[in-house]
């Protein structure tokens, strides 16, 4: 189980979060709504500890993970589908995968098993990532994190700008890992495309959480969307 | 001399020029790449490279070959050392901050100089080569009797010249094999292009910038070993290295390693040939404008990208 508990987070000298508090179980998909610019991006940055938490913890299975230094806490395997993809864009596909297999240790099984859900990043092993289409570079950057053998997944907007096929392949991978007792965290704009796999919905507005509540609720009460997203 | 034989001396002395600058330069060049951070305190760890190797071929003085052989292993580890532990006490410190590193090093700069003097003095200091055989070279003339191999007068050079080139080509053929074949050279080209990513896939960030920062030193260090049985050691000296490397880094494209290295050919050869043919000053000027039309018709230089 996953616990944020009343972070706040700066860059700098500018607050951006002031009290943020989630919980996700394993099995259990979170799913995190709000404008852009609320601060879901900083949400998952802060639980990979790539920025220092003001005051609050972030704990997994009961260990504090938040008092890490930023470089342990993904080898608690802790997976990050960064926003934008962000891979590294002069490795190859290859290396790319290399570097997700080191962060645990993971052997060449694991690879085999990444290569198996995005067979069509075996065509492209040799080709450098910056070159590969958007579809490919976002199955690339799930397929770096699945390389940890995640247990918590982190996905920011990992359907941004992809066709329709692409996004169905990602949902599909989404789904198996919460299947398979992942805690998966999950930005997402696209509303549609998350209440039918969400399991709880927290909306985020300007770095606060308004509201957590079961994604049925809100299948139920469209409304409740409209008030928070505008949509 | 004839032109021909004089030009051939010139080129083999840019050559060697060429060697050591290439090592050099491609320490500020991987240093910059990887951490974004200019070290201008470059040419001090240059120089403190070929100070330890005189203090070291001295003090195992059984025979010049031994005393070599340990300052080329001794030397470059020392000022690695020293070099990772300037990154945590100082560059760490200021959180890489651009502004603040360049005075950082500039400090740096200094402290290593004025230490220097201190304990090493300012006299200029010989390190015996291990070998230093005259090797005579052939020239060719269409004379009287048609095609003749002759040996001119003065045309030669030393079997320790040679071996400054081959070394410097192993060295950099070493570091090559590490930057793209080892587990080490991918998590350091990780750490290049996204430095954040890296550490979001377990890479010590910190401890990847000390090793490199060791690295960039040893290499410049390993370049003043080779030229210190050529040139003597002195507390001055890593003003000019520091000067050509930078000419070198942004000629062969900012953080591109390839590119230092044909950028520090050309820059070395012709450093080399000027220097003979005419005076050292005048190749400095030519470089120093090399370098200003680089700027403005190729501002990301010759092997860099246009936005990184
Ligand atoms: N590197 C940064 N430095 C300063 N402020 C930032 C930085 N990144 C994001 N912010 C600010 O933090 C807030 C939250 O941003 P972000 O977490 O990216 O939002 P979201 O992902 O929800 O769109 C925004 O107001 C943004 O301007
Ligand atoms: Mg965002």
């Amino acid at each position: 189980m996953l616990e944020v508990q009343e972070i706040h987070v700066a860059y700098g000298q500018v607050n951006v979060l002031y009290g943020i508090s989630l919980s996700v179980k394993s099995g259990e998909i979170l799913c995190l709504l709000g404008r852009n610019g609320a601060g879901k991006t900083t949400i998952m940055k802060s639980i990979m500890g790539l920025l220092p938490l003001t005051s609050g913890t972030i704990t997994l299975n009961g260990t504090a993970i938040s008092t890490l230094p930023a470089h342990e806490i993904p080898r608690m395997r802790i997976g990050y589908v960064p926003q934008g993809r962000r891979l590294f864009p002069e490795l190859t596909v290859s290396e790319n995968i290399e570097v997700g297999l080191m962060t645990c240790q993971e052997d060449k099984a694991t690879r085999d098993w990444v290569l198996e859900i995005f067979p069509r990043l075996r065509e492209r092993l040799t080709q450098v990532a910056g070159t590969l289409s958007g579809g490919e570079q976002q199955m690339l950057a799930t397929a770096r994190a699945l390389c940890l053998r995640p247990q918590v997944l982190l996905l920011d907007e990992p359907t941004e700008g992809l066709q329709p096929s692409v996004i169905e392949q990602i949902r599909q991978v989404i789904v198996r890992m919460k299947q398979e007792g992942v805690v998966v965290l999950l930005v997402e704009q696209r509303v549609d495309a998350i209440l039918s796999i969400a399991d709880q919905v927290s909306f985020i507005e300007n770095g606060r959480n308004v509201e957590t509540t079961d994604a049925a609720s809100l299948r139920d009460d469209p409304d409740k969307l409209k008030r928070y997203l505008g949509v | 001399m004839d032109f021909g034989p004089h030009f051939l001396i010139a080129s083999l002395e840019g050559a060697i020029t060429a060697a050591i600058l290439a090592l050099t330069a491609m320490g500020l060049s991987i240093v910059f790449g990887v951490m974004r951070v200019v070290n201008v305190a470059h040419g001090e760890f240059y120089m403190l490279g070929a100070v330890i190797a005189w203090w070291v071929a001295h003090l195992i003085g059984i025979h010049p070959a031994l005393g070599f052989v340990a300052a080329l292993l001794l030397a470059p580890l020392l000022v690695g050392v020293l070099a990772a532990a300037a990154d945590k006490l100082i560059l760490q410190k200021i959180g890489y901050d651009p502004d603040r590193t360049i005075v950082g090093t500039i400090g740096l700069l200094y402290i290593i100089q004025q230490s220097t003097l201190m304990t090493f003095g300012p006299d200029a200091r010989p390190v015996q080569p291990p070998f230093n055989t005259r090797l005579s070279i052939p020239w060719f003339e269409f004379g009287d009797n048609g095609f003749e191999i002759i040996w001119p007068w003065g045309l030669g050079t030393t079997s320790y010249k040679l071996f400054v080139i081959f070394a410097a080509i192993v060295i950099l053929t070493g570091l090559w094999a590490v930057m793209t074949r080892t587990k080490i050279g991918l998590i350091m080209r990780a750490t290049q292009q996204d430095n954040e990513m890296a550490r979001a896939f377990g890479v010590p960030v910190e401890r990847v910038y000390a090793w490199v920062f060791g690295l960039g030193a040893a290499l410049a260090a390993a370049g003043a070993v080779l030229v210190v049985p050529i040139q003597q050691a002195h507390y001055l000296m890593g003003g000019d290295p520091l000067l050509l490397s930078f000419i070198v880094v942004i000629i062969g494209g900012l953080g591109s390693l390839p590119g230092t290295v044909i950028a520090a050919i050309f820059i070395g050869m012709s450093d080399g040939i000027i220097s003979v043919f005419f005076s050292p000053t005048l190749a400095k000027i030519i470089a120093t404008l090399v370098v200003a039309m680089v700027l403005v018709f190729r501002p990301q230089g010759l092997l860099g990208k246009a936005n990184p």
